[in-house]
C-alpha cells in the first residue's frame, strides 16, 4: 500500500484513545459502566487493529514514511510541524504499545469495575495511549516532548487515582517532579539542538550529524547532547539516580503499573535513545556514560529486590532492572537488542504485574508476600500464567527473556563499546533476578495459605477494593479466582511471553530494524565476527543460562524447602540486610540531601525572608503607614465646630505671621 | 480735634480678637453667631475708619471703604436670616444649641 493511502490512517491512531478519553472523560460521570467500558475498549481496540492493519501492509523498501498532520512553529528558518513518522521502530513501538495497551485495558474493565472512579480510570487510560502514541510517531523532537511530558501526566493522574490516600497522592507528585529533573535535561539537549543544528527535525539533525567526526578525543557539542538525552531518559526510565520515583509509583491502581510502569511509558527513554543513535555512536563518551548507567541500575536495582515483601515493590525494582538492561545494550550501540528486549520486557512484565494484580484481586487487597502462599491451588490460570512470565524474565530457554536477554549479554561482550565488565555485570544481575523472582513465585503461590488469620485487621492496604471506603472487606473467605475479563488478557500475554522471543532467533529481529540503526559497513563486520565467535557466544548462552537455574535452585533452597533460613540468614547479615531491605537508604539519603534544603531553604529564605519579609512588608507597611497618616489627620475633621474654627484661627494666625515676617509688598 | 486713625484701628482689632474668642471658646450657637457678627462689625469699623481717613486726606477713591461696608451689611443680614433658620431648625431635630453634642450631619 502506498504512503498516501495509510497517511490518514496513521495520523488517526493517536487521536482515537483521545476521542475515548474525551468522551469518558466529559460524559462518564453520567454513564452506565457498561457504556464505558464499550467506548473505552472501542476506541484503543480500533487504534491497535489500526496499528495491525498498518503493519500488514508495511514494507521496509518504500519505508521511512512522513505524514505531515498541521504546520505548527514557523519562525525564521526554524520550523516544527505536527508530523506523523512511521519507520521499522517506530513500528514495533506501535504494536507493542496498542497491543498491550489494548490487553491492559480489557484487564481493567475487571480489575476496576467497582471503583467509583471508573469512568475517570477509562478516560485516563485513554489519554495516556494518545500521549504515548504521539510520543513514538513523532517526527521529530518537540512533538515528542508533548507525548513524553503527556505520559508523565497520565502517569501522574493514575498513580494518584486513589487521591484520597495520602501516599498515593504524594507518590503522584514523587514521580512528577522527579521527572521534571530529567526532562530539564531532554530540554537543554533540546536547545542545543536548535542552537547548532537550527532543527529538530529527526531526519534534518541526523544528516546533519552524520557526516561530523566521532568524539572519540574528547567531549564536544554531541557528547552534551548526548548525556542531556540520557537526564532525560534517565527520569522517564527510572535509571540511577532519578529511579527513586517507580517503586512508590506502585500505589497506583495494578494495570497502571503494568501499562505505564512496566510496558510503555518507562520504555519511553529507552526508545529516545535508540531513536537518537545517531548522535549516541558520534559520541562514544556518551555511550559509555549510558552503558555505566544502565549496567549499575540493573544491578543495584536487582539488589533491592531480594529484600521486598510487597509482591509490587519486587516487580518494581525487576522492572528498574530490566530497564538497566536495556539502557546497556543502548550503551554498546546494541540498539536493536534494546528494542527488542523493551519488547519482550513489555510482554512478560505486563503479564507479571497483571497477574500479580490478580493475586491481590483474589486475596482481598494483600499485598504482602509473607500473608500469601499455597495460591496455585486457588488460582491455577494466575499461577500458571504468573509462572510462565517467571520463567520467562528468569531467561530460561525457549521463552522471550532467554532471547533478548542473551542477546544483550552477548552484545555487551562483544560489541566494540562491550567489555567483559560489563557482561559479569550483567549476568550476575541475570542470577539476582532470578532468585528474587522464583522467591516471589514461591513464597506467592507454594506452602500453606497464610493469609487466612490475618484478615480480620482489614485491608489498609487499600490496592483493588482500596477506593471502597467503609465497605466491609470483601474477600473475608478463601482466595479465589479471577474473572475471564482479566484471565484473557493473562493468557495471550502469557503466549506472548513464550513466542515473543523467537523473532530474535537468528538475528531477523536485528535485520528487521536494520535499516533504522544501519551505519555503513558496521552490519557486515559484525556478520563476520559473529560467525568467528559462536562457540564464544555459546558459551556464553550456557553461563547465562547456568546463572538463572542457580537462582531457581537458591530461591527453591530457601524458599520452598527450609523457609525457616532466610530469616536466619537475614538476621545474620544484620546491618548489610537492613540496608538492602530498605533499598539502601537512597530515599532518606535523597531527603537529607536535597529535598531537605529545598524545603528548609524555600520556608527560611524564600517563604520567611523574601515572601513574608520583603514583599508582603512592602504592601503592608505601606498601607499600614498610610493608614497612621489617615489615623491621625482624620482626628481634624472630628465634627466639632470649635476646633474647626480653632484649625482656621491657626491657619490664620500663620498666614498673618508669615505676611508680618515676611513683609507685605 | 480728629481722633486719629490708630485708635479707630485699634478698636476693630479688640472688636475682631474678642469675635474669634467668643466664636472658639463659647459653646451656644447663638452666642457664636453673635461673635461672627462681632467679627464683621470689627472689620466694618476698620472699614469706615480707612474711608474718613483718606476722605480727610482729600483722596478720590475714600468712598469705597463705606461702599464696602453696605456689602458687609447686606451679606451679613443675608446671613442672620440663613444661619437663624439653620439654627431653629438644629434645635428642633437635637433639642440642644450646644455645638459639642451637635458634631454629626445625620441624625
Amino acid at each position: 500500500m502506498t504512503p498516501e493511502k495509510l497517511s490518514p490512517l496513521l495520523c488517526t491512531i493517536p487521536l482515537l484513545p483521545l476521542a475515548g478519553a474525551a468522551i469518558n472523560g466529559f460524559f462518564g460521570r453520567k454513564s452506565s459502566t457498561n457504556a464505558i467500558s464499550a467506548i473505552a475498549l472501542l476506541f484503543c481496540g480500533l487504534a491497535f487493529f489500526m496499528a495491525l492493519f498498518i503493519a500488514a501492509n508495511f514494507s521496509s523498501a518504500s519505508a521511512p514514511y512522513a505524514f505531515p498532520l498541521a504546520h505548527w512553529i514557523r519562525s525564521g528558518n526554524f520550523s516544527v510541524d505536527f508530523e506523523f513518522y512511521l519507520d521499522q521502530l517506530s513500528l514495533v513501538m506501535l504494536l507493542v504499545v496498542t497491543g498491550v495497551g489494548f490487553l491492559i485495558h480489557i484487564y481493567s474493565v475487571g480489575y476496576m469495575w467497582d471503583d467509583d472512579g471508573y469512568y475517570r480510570f477509562m478516560s485516563y487510560l485513554n489519554l495516556f495511549m494518545f500521549f504515548m502514541l504521539t510520543l513514538v510517531l513523532a517526527k521529530n523532537y518537540l512533538l515528542m516532548f508533548i507525548g513524553w511530558e503527556g505520559v508523565g501526566l497520565a502517569s501522574y493522574l493514575l498513580i494518584g487515582f486513589w487521591f484520597v490516600k495520602e501516599s498515593a497522592a504524594s507518590a503522584g507528585k514523587k514521580a512528577f517532579i522527579v521527572n521534571r529533573i530529567g526532562d530539564f535535561g531532554f530540554l537543554i539537549a533540546l536547545f542545543l539542538m536548535i542552537k547548532h543544528f537550527g532543527s529538530l527535525d529527526f531526519t534534518t539533525v541526523f544528516q546533519t550529524v552524520a557526516p561530523m567526526a566521532k568524539e572519540t578525543s574528547g567531549a564536544g557539542l554531541l557528547t552534551a547532547i548526548g548525556i542531556l538525552l540520557m537526564v532525560g531518559a534517565a527520569g522517564k526510565s527510572a535509571q540511577i539516580p532519578l529511579y527513586v520515583w517507580l517503586p512508590d509509583a506502585m500505589e497506583g491502581p495494578t494495570p497502571v503499573s503494568a501499562l505505564i510502569h512496566a510496558a510503555t511509558m518507562v520504555t519511553a527513554g529507552v526508545y529516545m535513545v535508540a531513536r537518537s543513535h545517531v548522535i549516541f555512536e558520534h559520541a562514544p563518551m556518551a555511550l559509555m556514560v549510558v552503558a555505566i548507567i544502565g549496567t549499575l541500575t540493573a544491578l543495584f536495582a536487582a539488589t533491592i529486590g531480594i529484600a521486598q515483601t510487597d509482591i509490587k515493590k519486587v516487580l518494581a525494582y525487576s522492572t528498574i532492572s530490566q530497564l538497566g538492561y536495556m539502557f546497556m545494550a543502548c550503551g554498546v550501540a546494541a540498539f536493536s537488542a534494546g528494542i527488542f528486549h523493551l519488547m519482550t520486557h513489555a510482554f512478560f512484565k505486563g503479564l507479571l504485574f497483571l497477574a500479580a494484580g490478580s493475586v491481590i484481586h483474589g486475596v482481598g487487597g494483600e499485598q504482602d508476600m509473607r500473608k500469601m502462599g499455597g495460591l496455585r491451588v486457588y488460582m491455577p490460570w494466575t499461577f500458571l500464567t504468573m509462572s510462565i512470565a517467571t520463567f520467562a524474565i528468569a531467561g530460561f530457554w525457549p521463552l522471550a527473556g532467554f532471547f533478548s536477554k542473551d542477546e544483550i549479554l552477548w552484545k555487551a561482550y562483544s560489541s566494540e563499546y562491550g567489555s567483559w565488565v560489563y557482561w559479569l555485570l550483567g549476568v550476575t544481575t541475570a542470577f539476582i533476578t532470578s532468585f528474587y523472582m522464583f522467591r516471589l513465585w514461591f513464597m506467592t503461590f507454594f506452602g500453606d495459605y497464610r493469609g487466612a488469620e490475618a484478615h480480620g485487621q482489614g485491608d489498609h492496604h487499600g490496592g483493588a477494593h482500596g477506593s471502597r471506603a467503609g465497605a466491609p472487606a470483601p474477600h473475608g473467605h478463601e482466595p479465589h479466582e479471577s474473572p475471564w475479563v482479566m484471565l484473557g488478557p493473562l493468557a495471550i500475554l502469557a503466549v506472548l511471553s513464550v513466542v515473543g522471543g523467537w523473532v530474535g532467533i537468528g538475528g531477523r529481529f536485528e535485520h528487521f530494524l536494520a535499516p533504522v540503526f544501519q551505519s555503513g559497513g558496521a552490519e557486515l563486520a559484525s556478520e563476520t565476527t559473529q560467525a568467528a565467535s559462536k562457540t564464544t557466544e555459546y558459551l556464553l548462552m550456557a553461563v547465562s543460562l547456568l546463572a538463572a537455574g542457580l537462582g531457581l535452585l537458591l530461591s527453591w533452597t530457601l524458599y520452598s524447602r527450609s523457609p525457616e533460613v532466610p530469616a536466619r540468614i537475614a538476621e545474620g547479615l544484620g546491618s548489610l540486610y537492613r540496608a538492602v531491605a530498605n533499598k539502601y537508604y537512597v530515599d532518606e539519603l535523597y531527603a537529607l540531601l536535597f529535598v531537605k534544603p529545598v524545603v528548609e531553604g524555600s520556608t527560611e529564605i524564600l517563604w520567611h525572608g523574601v515572601d513574608q519579609g520583603v514583599i508582603d512588608a512592602t504592601v503592608n507597611n505601606s498601607a499600614d503607614s498610610a493608614r497612621h497618616v489617615s489615623d491621625n489627620l482624620r482626628r481634624m475633621q472630628s465634627g466639632n465646630l470649635r476646633s474647626y474654627a480653632g484649625w482656621v484661627a491657626a491657619g490664620g494666625a500663620v498666614v498673618i505671621a508669615y505676611m508680618v515676617w515676611m513683609g507685605v509688598r | 480735634m480728629q481722633i486719629p486713625l490708630n485708635y479707630y484701628l485699634l478698636l476693630s482689632g479688640i472688636l475682631f480678637a474678642c469675635g474669634v474668642l467668643g466664636f472658639l471658646i463659647k459653646r451656644n450657637i447663638i452666642a457664636i453667631f453673635m461673635s461672627i457678627e462681632l467679627m464683621l462689625n470689627g472689620v466694618n469699623l476698620s472699614f469706615v475708619a480707612f474711608a474718613a481717613h483718606w476722605h480727610a486726606l482729600g483722596n478720590v477713591h475714600a468712598l469705597s471703604g463705606q461702599i464696602f461696608v453696605f456689602f458687609v451689611m447686606v451679606v451679613a443680614a443675608a446671613e442672620a436670616a440663613v444661619g437663624l433658620a439653620i439654627i431653629i431648625a438644629v434645635y428642633r431635630t437635637r433639642e440642644t444649641l450646644n455645638v459639642d453634642q451637635v458634631n454629626l450631619l445625620k441624625l
